[in-house]
Protein backbone atom coordinates (compact mmCIF):
# COMPACT_ATOMS: atom_id res chain seq x y z
CA UNK A 1 0.00 0.00 0.00
CA UNK A 2 1.16 3.44 -0.38
CA UNK A 3 2.91 5.22 2.23
CA UNK A 4 0.51 7.37 4.49
CA UNK A 5 1.28 10.34 6.47
CA UNK A 6 1.14 9.51 10.00
CA UNK A 7 0.08 12.16 11.49
CA UNK A 8 0.43 10.88 15.22
CA UNK A 9 1.42 7.31 16.48
CA UNK A 10 -0.53 6.21 19.81
CA UNK A 11 2.15 3.48 21.76
CA UNK A 12 -0.23 1.19 23.55
CA UNK A 13 2.23 -1.46 23.96
CA UNK A 14 1.94 -3.27 27.21
CA UNK A 15 -1.32 -1.86 28.27
CA UNK A 16 -4.39 -4.10 28.65
CA UNK A 17 -8.25 -3.35 26.97
CA UNK A 18 -9.65 -1.25 27.73
CA UNK A 19 -6.41 1.54 27.13
CA UNK A 20 -5.42 1.26 23.44
CA UNK A 21 -8.82 2.11 22.89
CA UNK A 22 -9.49 4.60 25.30
CA UNK A 23 -6.58 6.29 23.95
CA UNK A 24 -7.28 5.66 20.31
CA UNK A 25 -10.59 7.65 21.39
CA UNK A 26 -8.51 10.47 22.47
CA UNK A 27 -6.48 11.23 19.84
CA UNK A 28 -8.74 11.01 17.45
CA UNK A 29 -10.53 13.74 19.46
CA UNK A 30 -8.16 16.25 18.56
CA UNK A 31 -6.54 15.22 15.44
CA UNK A 32 -7.84 16.88 12.27
CA UNK A 33 -10.67 14.68 10.22
CA UNK A 34 -8.71 12.91 7.38
CA UNK A 35 -5.57 12.88 9.87
CA UNK A 36 -4.39 8.70 9.72
CA UNK A 37 -3.22 7.62 12.85
CA UNK A 38 -0.62 4.64 13.84
CA UNK A 39 -1.76 2.23 16.90
CA UNK A 40 0.47 0.05 18.31
CA UNK A 41 -0.57 -2.13 20.87
CA UNK A 42 0.55 -5.81 22.55
CA UNK A 43 -2.88 -6.83 23.79
CA UNK A 44 -4.32 -9.34 21.48
CA UNK A 45 -8.27 -8.74 22.20
CA UNK A 46 -6.92 -5.39 19.95
CA UNK A 47 -6.88 -7.31 17.30
CA UNK A 48 -11.05 -7.35 17.32
CA UNK A 49 -11.56 -4.43 19.60
CA UNK A 50 -9.99 -1.82 16.90
CA UNK A 51 -12.33 -2.72 14.20
CA UNK A 52 -15.42 -2.83 16.19
CA UNK A 53 -14.30 0.78 17.59
CA UNK A 54 -13.78 1.69 13.82
CA UNK A 55 -17.39 0.50 12.78
CA UNK A 56 -18.89 2.35 15.71
CA UNK A 57 -17.21 5.65 15.47
CA UNK A 58 -17.39 5.72 11.64
CA UNK A 59 -13.71 6.02 11.54
CA UNK A 60 -11.58 3.83 8.60
CA UNK A 61 -9.22 0.92 9.68
CA UNK A 62 -6.74 1.08 6.83
CA UNK A 63 -4.45 -1.30 7.61
CA UNK A 64 -3.64 -4.01 10.40
CA UNK A 65 -0.45 -5.61 10.46
CA UNK A 66 1.55 -7.96 13.39
CA UNK A 67 5.04 -7.56 13.85
CA UNK A 68 6.09 -10.57 16.47
CA UNK A 69 3.91 -9.88 19.49
CA UNK A 70 2.96 -6.05 18.32
CA UNK A 71 0.03 -5.05 16.10
CA UNK A 72 0.04 -1.97 13.74
CA UNK A 73 -2.89 -0.75 12.97
CA UNK A 74 -3.60 2.38 10.45
CA UNK A 75 -6.65 4.44 11.26
CA UNK A 76 -8.23 7.09 9.01
CA UNK A 77 -10.37 9.40 11.44
CA UNK A 78 -13.04 10.66 9.89
CA UNK B 1 -78.37 -1.25 -10.40
CA UNK B 2 -74.91 -1.35 -11.07
CA UNK B 3 -71.76 -3.43 -9.28
CA UNK B 4 -71.00 -0.80 -6.63
CA UNK B 5 -73.43 -2.94 -4.41
CA UNK B 6 -71.45 -5.90 -4.75
CA UNK B 7 -70.13 -7.41 -1.24
CA UNK B 8 -66.07 -7.16 -1.11
CA UNK B 9 -65.17 -10.30 -0.57
CA UNK B 10 -61.48 -10.79 0.71
CA UNK B 11 -61.27 -13.21 3.53
CA UNK B 12 -56.99 -12.85 3.76
CA UNK B 13 -57.78 -8.87 4.17
CA UNK B 14 -60.29 -9.38 7.27
CA UNK B 15 -57.95 -11.60 8.26
CA UNK B 16 -54.99 -9.53 8.81
CA UNK B 17 -57.28 -6.64 10.13
CA UNK B 18 -59.04 -8.88 12.71
CA UNK B 19 -55.29 -10.11 13.74
CA UNK B 20 -53.87 -6.54 13.93
CA UNK B 21 -56.58 -5.43 15.89
CA UNK B 22 -57.07 -1.56 14.96
CA UNK B 23 -55.15 -1.53 11.41
CA UNK B 24 -55.73 2.87 11.65
CA UNK B 25 -53.31 2.72 14.85
CA UNK B 26 -50.76 0.36 12.92
CA UNK B 27 -50.24 2.59 10.40
CA UNK B 28 -50.18 6.27 12.19
CA UNK B 29 -47.66 5.08 14.38
CA UNK B 30 -45.23 3.48 11.23
CA UNK B 31 -43.67 6.65 9.97
CA UNK B 32 -42.52 8.04 13.80
CA UNK B 33 -40.95 4.21 14.28
CA UNK B 34 -39.23 4.87 10.90
CA UNK B 35 -38.07 7.98 11.30
CA UNK B 36 -36.42 7.15 14.14
CA UNK B 37 -34.70 3.90 12.96
CA UNK B 38 -31.43 5.59 11.20
CA UNK B 39 -29.24 3.50 13.18
CA UNK B 40 -28.87 5.72 16.66
CA UNK B 41 -27.01 3.92 19.15
CA UNK B 42 -28.71 3.63 22.55
CA UNK B 43 -26.99 5.77 25.88
CA UNK B 44 -25.62 3.36 28.21
CA UNK B 45 -26.39 3.98 31.75
CA UNK B 46 -24.68 2.15 34.37
CA UNK B 47 -25.64 2.26 38.51
CA UNK B 48 -23.06 1.72 40.10
CA UNK B 49 -24.16 0.67 43.35
CA UNK B 50 -21.51 -1.64 44.67
CA UNK B 51 -18.22 0.09 46.19
CA UNK B 52 -16.19 -3.16 46.12
CA UNK B 53 -12.74 -2.78 44.11
CA UNK B 54 -13.27 -5.24 40.93
CA UNK B 55 -17.26 -4.30 40.69
CA UNK B 56 -16.20 -0.67 40.56
CA UNK B 57 -12.99 -1.76 37.91
CA UNK B 58 -15.78 -3.09 35.79
CA UNK B 59 -18.09 -0.24 35.85
CA UNK B 60 -14.79 2.26 34.83
CA UNK B 61 -13.75 -0.23 32.21
CA UNK B 62 -17.01 0.01 30.48
CA UNK B 63 -18.22 3.55 31.23
CA UNK B 64 -14.49 4.44 29.68
CA UNK B 65 -15.37 2.35 26.72
CA UNK B 66 -18.72 3.44 25.78
CA UNK B 67 -17.07 6.75 25.73
CA UNK B 68 -14.46 6.08 23.79
CA UNK B 69 -16.81 4.24 21.31
CA UNK B 70 -18.99 7.70 21.28
CA UNK B 71 -21.69 6.17 23.35
CA UNK B 72 -23.06 9.12 25.65
CA UNK B 73 -22.62 7.35 28.75
CA UNK B 74 -23.25 8.37 32.51
CA UNK B 75 -23.03 6.51 35.97
CA UNK B 76 -24.81 6.83 38.46
CA UNK B 77 -23.49 6.56 41.47
CA UNK B 78 -25.54 5.62 44.55
CA UNK B 79 -25.52 3.64 48.33
CA UNK B 80 -21.92 2.02 48.59
CA UNK B 81 -20.65 3.25 45.34
CA UNK B 82 -20.80 6.77 46.06
CA UNK B 83 -18.22 6.27 48.38
CA UNK B 84 -16.36 5.59 45.23
CA UNK B 85 -16.02 9.25 44.07
CA UNK B 86 -15.63 10.55 47.50
CA UNK B 87 -11.75 12.73 47.21
CA UNK B 88 -9.14 10.27 48.12
CA UNK B 89 -7.83 13.13 50.60
CA UNK B 90 -11.25 12.78 52.56
CA UNK B 91 -10.89 10.36 55.28
CA UNK B 92 -13.84 10.38 57.81
CA UNK B 93 -16.88 11.96 56.08
CA UNK B 94 -20.70 13.07 57.42
CA UNK B 95 -22.02 15.30 60.21
CA UNK B 96 -23.58 12.63 62.96
CA UNK B 97 -21.49 9.66 64.78
CA UNK B 98 -23.08 7.00 62.57
CA UNK B 99 -22.30 8.57 59.12
CA UNK B 100 -18.35 9.77 60.98
CA UNK B 101 -18.29 5.21 61.98
CA UNK B 102 -19.21 4.66 58.47
CA UNK B 103 -16.78 6.14 56.49
CA UNK B 104 -14.11 5.12 59.07
CA UNK B 105 -15.19 1.39 58.89
CA UNK B 106 -14.87 1.61 55.09
CA UNK B 107 -12.29 4.51 53.83
CA UNK B 108 -13.84 6.71 51.37
CA UNK B 109 -12.29 6.78 47.80
CA UNK B 110 -11.02 5.54 44.62
CA UNK B 111 -7.80 4.40 45.54
CA UNK B 112 -9.06 2.77 49.09
CA UNK B 113 -11.51 0.20 47.70
CA UNK B 114 -11.62 -3.52 49.43
CA UNK B 115 -12.63 -6.77 47.35
CA UNK B 116 -15.84 -8.36 48.11
CA UNK B 117 -14.20 -11.96 48.17
CA UNK B 118 -10.04 -12.54 49.16
CA UNK B 119 -10.04 -9.37 50.85
CA UNK B 120 -7.69 -10.24 53.33
CA UNK B 121 -6.75 -7.15 55.54
CA UNK B 122 -5.79 -5.85 51.95
CA UNK B 123 -3.56 -8.78 50.82
CA UNK B 124 -6.38 -9.40 48.16
CA UNK B 125 -6.62 -5.49 46.37
CA UNK B 126 -2.57 -5.76 46.87
CA UNK B 127 -2.27 -8.50 44.80
CA UNK B 128 -4.83 -7.44 42.47
CA UNK B 129 -2.77 -4.10 42.03
CA UNK B 130 0.21 -5.72 41.51
CA UNK B 131 -0.88 -7.93 38.91
CA UNK B 132 -2.68 -4.96 37.26
CA UNK B 133 0.43 -3.06 36.80
CA UNK B 134 2.43 -6.74 35.83
CA UNK B 135 -0.03 -7.12 33.34
CA UNK B 136 -0.54 -2.98 31.78
CA UNK B 137 -4.17 -2.91 33.55
CA UNK B 138 -5.10 0.17 34.07
CA UNK B 139 -6.08 0.92 37.92
CA UNK B 140 -9.72 2.27 38.84
CA UNK B 141 -8.32 5.56 39.44
CA UNK B 142 -6.39 5.68 35.98
CA UNK B 143 -9.90 4.76 34.76
CA UNK B 144 -11.66 6.80 36.01
CA UNK B 145 -9.48 10.28 34.99
CA UNK B 146 -9.96 8.47 30.72
CA UNK B 147 -13.57 8.60 32.01
CA UNK B 148 -13.82 11.75 32.64
CA UNK B 149 -11.93 12.79 29.91
CA UNK B 150 -14.05 11.14 27.52
CA UNK B 151 -17.02 13.30 28.63
CA UNK B 152 -18.58 10.35 31.03
CA UNK B 153 -21.11 11.63 32.96
CA UNK B 154 -20.98 10.60 36.79
CA UNK B 155 -24.26 11.21 38.85
CA UNK B 156 -24.57 10.81 42.22
CA UNK B 157 -27.54 10.29 44.09
CA UNK B 158 -29.26 12.81 46.28
CA UNK B 159 -30.75 10.46 49.06
CA UNK B 160 -27.44 8.39 49.41
CA UNK B 161 -25.64 11.98 50.03
CA UNK B 162 -28.37 13.13 52.08
CA UNK B 163 -28.05 9.56 54.29
CA UNK B 164 -23.94 9.58 54.56
CA UNK B 165 -23.68 13.02 55.35
CA UNK B 166 -21.92 13.63 52.06
CA UNK B 167 -21.46 17.48 50.97
CA UNK B 168 -20.34 18.33 46.94
CA UNK B 169 -17.06 19.52 48.46
CA UNK B 170 -16.27 16.05 49.54
CA UNK B 171 -17.07 14.61 46.42
CA UNK B 172 -14.26 14.74 42.93
CA UNK B 173 -14.14 17.37 40.91
CA UNK B 174 -16.14 17.04 37.59
CA UNK B 175 -19.37 15.03 39.38
CA UNK B 176 -22.96 16.24 37.54
CA UNK B 177 -25.62 17.87 39.74
CA UNK B 178 -26.62 14.79 42.40
CA UNK B 179 -30.41 13.70 41.49
CA UNK B 180 -33.08 10.93 42.25
CA UNK B 181 -34.38 7.56 41.02
CA UNK B 182 -36.96 9.34 39.04
CA UNK B 183 -34.72 11.08 36.91
CA UNK B 184 -32.42 7.46 36.72
CA UNK B 185 -35.91 5.12 35.46
CA UNK B 186 -36.30 8.62 32.84
CA UNK B 187 -32.72 7.96 31.84
CA UNK B 188 -33.24 4.15 31.63
CA UNK B 189 -36.49 3.83 30.53
CA UNK B 190 -36.28 6.49 27.29
CA UNK B 191 -33.37 5.22 24.80
CA UNK B 192 -30.31 3.93 27.75
CA UNK B 193 -28.95 0.58 28.24
CA UNK B 194 -28.89 0.35 31.87
CA UNK B 195 -26.64 -1.88 33.68
CA UNK B 196 -26.91 -2.16 37.18
CA UNK B 197 -23.46 -3.18 38.88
Amino acid sequence: MPTLAISHTIDARGLSCPMPIVKTAQVCRVVPAGSVVELLATDQGSTKDVSAWCRATGNELLDQTVDGSVYRFLIRRN
Amino acid sequence: MTTAMTPTFDPLADAIAAAEGVPELAEAELPAMLADTPAKTKDLLIIDYSGDLEKVWATLILASTGAAMGVRTRVFVTFWGLQVFVKDSKRITGENWMQKMLSAMQRPGISHRKLSKMNFLGMGPWMMGRLARQYGVASPKELLEAAQALGVEFIPCQMTMDMFGLKPEDMIEGMGEPVGAATVIGLMTENSTPLFI
